[in-house]
């Protein structure tokens, strides 16, 4: 063994270790769930739970909206930050598209001034309004010091009130089919799968992605080393924004409508998956495939509960355990790390 | 140097030391290590009721860790405390309050929303029968508190009204409260004016009157006088010589304190010292340092001297931008330039190793390639946004060979590494972003002697290619050793620059403690 290590100690290739990936466990997790539901499918219903293409299908789809804004969150959460506002700001966002792509023939227009636009309209203007509401938290947190906790709560009840005020809590549908088109099939999935690539290209191979793990990591040592950490927190927020109107969009057109209630609580989806997925509330730690995998499980207990006929209320409760769970293994792992 | 020592009582360790029954507080044979340094070896030193023992020595020299022993925050490695020649142990920082051992702490710990009276009888709150607190006994419990060490503070104010040498008071009254028979007191009147130190000597004498003893850290030669009884002085980690204040004159504690060979470990290499590439005039931060002018010139080291909070830090702050100076001038290479940010320090050619390699140095929980290219991204090593993975991994496995950095690999977190090695990363990091002027805080503290070997051949080795260093160091040795001129600091001012040849351990100890 010493022999061994003193031949090869010279090489730089030689001493790499194997390093197993992060997302390993959290994978063996998901896994773990799924032969579980098979079981419980076979012993309770008599049918498989996964050899069924529709449901596979599903399974994703229900969870691509907040996979979306996982996606935000978890940059967020690496730079050692917090967002609650992507489910409010989601809604503003669906909102606003909305009344950009209805259709002159519809019976209860909005705003007549704005019907028939081309698609690009409503698709931007969702766009514009979600990072718009990044960009103010971004803004708030970075220069005047208020935890991202508050700004961006202030942000969720605010961007809510604006949803309702928007229309006046009316409904907007009637919507062309070029945007709905959007949130048609399996679309939403395939838009969820290529903005996660995106970002967990971003993370890992961009100067953007190594300035927000070193801003987790330690804000000090950046400011140290020339990073302009208030600029680069407010880039992070914006592209959250940006994420929750992109999911907004998405939301409008797979309904057929705008409503001022949509997205409720989906903040707390995406914390839980970024969580789930192994990103770390303390900053500085955390991947986009982890994210993923996390969505994915969020996904699979919903459509396994109600695969199995339990009530919806149940669902909630296992679903709280799993984030606590998530939690208390990471913290588990940083006291491990921290003894070493 | 050695007729000094001998002429000084040296405690004989073991045994037969508890024979003294006129001891308070005896610590003997204590042993204290940290990964990579002994911060304390085979260290013994006692306290006798009624005086006012001085703990003396460098930064780094194991006062605060034997203080620290004392008050219960470590657990010696070996070695024995007695109390009245009776052993104890203490697991905590609340098993050596029990036992009648407080520690006031240099950095305060007060709650600053709660009132004085608050404050001090935390968790010891009376109660009144239905057993809430009783707020009419804490104020007159307090108020004979005060009236005891003629303390004349309002015992309703809230701390944070409070002035820091009040604040100070409040914590000595709470020591007091607890009965305790052993007081600890780190570097007291560093945050003090003329007038309110002499307040905290005549509580000291009080106290003292009353049979309490006090551990005194300090760094002030002319505090010894006033009020210290014994002095003893630690070097390295261990004990060197004690004796009475009054026998010890200043220059030979400054020798005890500072006297070590030279020899081998600073290698200092010939360099050519070119043109002046770093002009300061007149720099100052309000409040902080003031009326600091220096030259730095291609080549040179120019240590800087003084003790912890003298001002030195903030200077290099200022420099880099972290906290931008509000007055004076900075030239580079006689252009007049305006550094309002790290990044415009960077952008100008220079490098700021921090004093703290964890607060404000690495990147604790990502890989040591993560930590080395994080500097160097701002400019280099990146083409639309992607870093160039190839080129960026080559560059630091390069550093890591030529510093000898000990990691299994690229990718392994930087807390796995010593001490000694994360400060490699750090030197790494801004070496790679080939700066012209180097500014290093404390570049070799805690860690281990071979490691610090190392450093000072590297830092000697970019002078020789024409980096412009400045060296801030505790340690006078090292400033001594590697420096080609030395800046000594006091109170937010220069007090001296001295050439390599007039400098010696005195002169520049005479210009930092006056």
């Amino acid at each position: 063994m010493s022999a061994t290590q003193q031949v090869s100690a010279p090489q730089i290739e030689a001493s790499r270790r194997f390093r197993m990936p992060v997302e390993v466990g959290i994978l063996l997790v998901l896994v773990g769930i799924c032969v579980l539901f098979e079981a419980l499918g076979w012993y309770a219903r008599g049918q498989s739970f996964l050899v069924n293409p529709q449901r596979l299908l599903i399974i994703v789809l229900q969870v691509s909206i907040v996979g979306l804004l996982a996606v935000g969150a978890t940059q967020v959460i690496i730079t050692s930050g917090v967002d609650l506002s992507p489910g409010s700001v989601l809604a503003l966002a669906a909102m606003v598209s909305a009344t950009f792509a209805q259709e002159s023939s519809f019976s209860r227009i909005i705003f007549p001034a704005l019907t028939d636009m081309p698609v690009v309209v409503p698709l931007a203007m969702g766009l514009l309004v979600g990072a718009a509401a990044g960009l103010f938290n971004g803004t708030l947190i970075a220069r005047t010091g208020i935890p991202p906790f508050i700004a961006t709560l202030g942000m969720m009840v605010a961007a809510r009130g604006a949803a309702r005020a928007y229309t006046d809590g009316a409904p907007v549908s009637g919507l062309q089919p070029a945007f709905t088109w959007i949130g048609g099939g399996s679309r939403p999935v395939i838009l969820f799968l290529v903005v996660a690539l995106i970002f967990h290209i971003a993370l890992r191979y961009t100067r953007y992605g190594k300035f927000t793990y070193a801003i987790g990591a330690n804000p000090q040592a950046a400011r140290v080393s020339g990073i302009d950490v208030g600029r680069h927190l407010i880039v992070v927020y914006t592209i959250a924004g940006l994420l929750a109107g992109l999911g907004g969009i998405v939301m409008a057109a797979r309904n057929g409508s705008g409503q001022a209630n949509m997205g409720t609580g989906y903040e707390l989806d995406a914390i839980a998956a970024a969580v789930i997925g192994g990103t770390s509330l303390a900053g500085g730690v955390g991947r986009i495939t982890g994210t993923v995998i996390g969505t994915v499980i969020l996904g699979v207990m919903t459509s396994g509960f109600t695969f199995l006929g339990i009530d919806a209320y149940y669902q909630d409760i296992v679903k709280g355990a799993i984030i606590v769970a998530a939690v208390a293994a990471d913290q588990y792992r940083q006291r491990r790390r921290r003894k070493a | 140097m050695t007729a000094a020592v001998t002429a000084l009582r040296r405690p004989e360790p073991g045994p037969a030391a508890t024979a003294s029954a006129d001891c308070l507080l005896e610590v003997a044979n204590v042993r204290k290590a940290f990964p990579g340094v002994v911060a304390l070896d085979d260290v013994s030193f006692r306290l006798r009721p009624g005086t006012v023992h001085a703990l003396m020595g460098e930064n780094g020299a194991g006062k605060s860790t034997l203080m620290k022993i004392i008050a219960g925050i470590y657990t010696p490695d070996a070695g024995e405390i007695r109390l009245r020649g009776k052993p104890v142990s203490l697991p905590t920082p609340l098993a050596a309050l029990e036992a009648g051992i407080a520690m006031i702490h240099q950095e305060l710990n007060l709650m600053p929303f709660m009132t004085v009276a608050e404050n001090i009888w935390i968790r010891r709150e009376p109660k009144n029968r239905f057993g809430l607190v009783d707020h009419g006994a804490m104020r007159r419990r307090t108020k004979e508190l005060f009236a005891q060490l003629a303390i004349d503070i309002d015992p309703e104010a809230e701390v944070r009204r409070l002035t820091i040498a009040n604040r100070q008071m409040v914590e000595i009254a709470k020591a007091v409260s607890y009965n305790s028979d052993v007081l600890i007191m780190d570097e007291p009147t560093s945050a003090l004016t003329e007038r309110e130190v002499d307040h905290l000597f005549a509580i000291i004498r009080t106290l003292k009157a009353a049979g309490k003893g006090i551990v005194y850290i300090t760094h002030k030669m002319s505090e010894l006088a006033a009020v210290a009884d014994e002095v003893s002085v630690f070097r390295d980690g261990r004990f060197i010589g004690s004796g009475p204040a009054a026998e010890l004159d200043r220059e030979t504690i400054i020798r005890m304190m500072v006297g070590r060979e030279l020899g081998q470990m600073y290698p200092k290499l010939e360099a050519e010292i070119g043109a002046p590439v770093l002009a300061v005039e007149g720099l100052g931060l309000d409040g902080v340092f003031a009326d600091v002018s220096f030259e730095l010139r291609a080549g040179e080291i120019l240590g800087v001297a003084g003790l912890v909070g003298s001002g030195r830090t903030n200077v290099a702050e200022a420099l880099f931008g972290v906290t931008p100076a509000t007055a004076g001038a900075i030239r580079i290479k006689g252009e007049a330039v305006r550094i309002g940010s790290p990044a415009q320090a960077m952008a100008a050619g220079m490098a700021f190793l921090t004093e703290d390699r964890k607060e404000t140095g690495l990147f604790l929980t990502l890989p040591v390639l993560e930590n080395m290219q994080m500097a160097v991204l701002r400019d280099r090593y990146v083409k639309a946004g992607f870093v160039t993975q190839g080129a960026i991994v080559q560059a630091c496995q390069a550093w890591r060979t030529t510093l000898r950095i000990k990691t299994p690999d690229l990718q392994e977190p930087a807390l796995n590494l010593s001490g000694g090695n994360q400060q490699k990363v750090l030197i790494a990091r801004w070496l790679l972003t080939k700066p012209r002027i180097l500014i290093l805080d404390e570049p070799t503290r805690g860690i281990d002697v071979g490691a610090k070997a190392e450093i000072y051949r590297l830092i000697s080795a970019l002078a020789q290619e024409g980096v412009a260093v400045l060296m801030i160091s505790s340690e006078l040795p090292e400033i001594l050793g590697m420096s080609d001129r030395i800046m000594v600091m006091h109170q937010g001012r220069v007090t001296g620059i001295l050439d390599r040849g007039e400098a010696d351990q005195v002169s520049i100890m005479r210009l930092a403690s006056r």
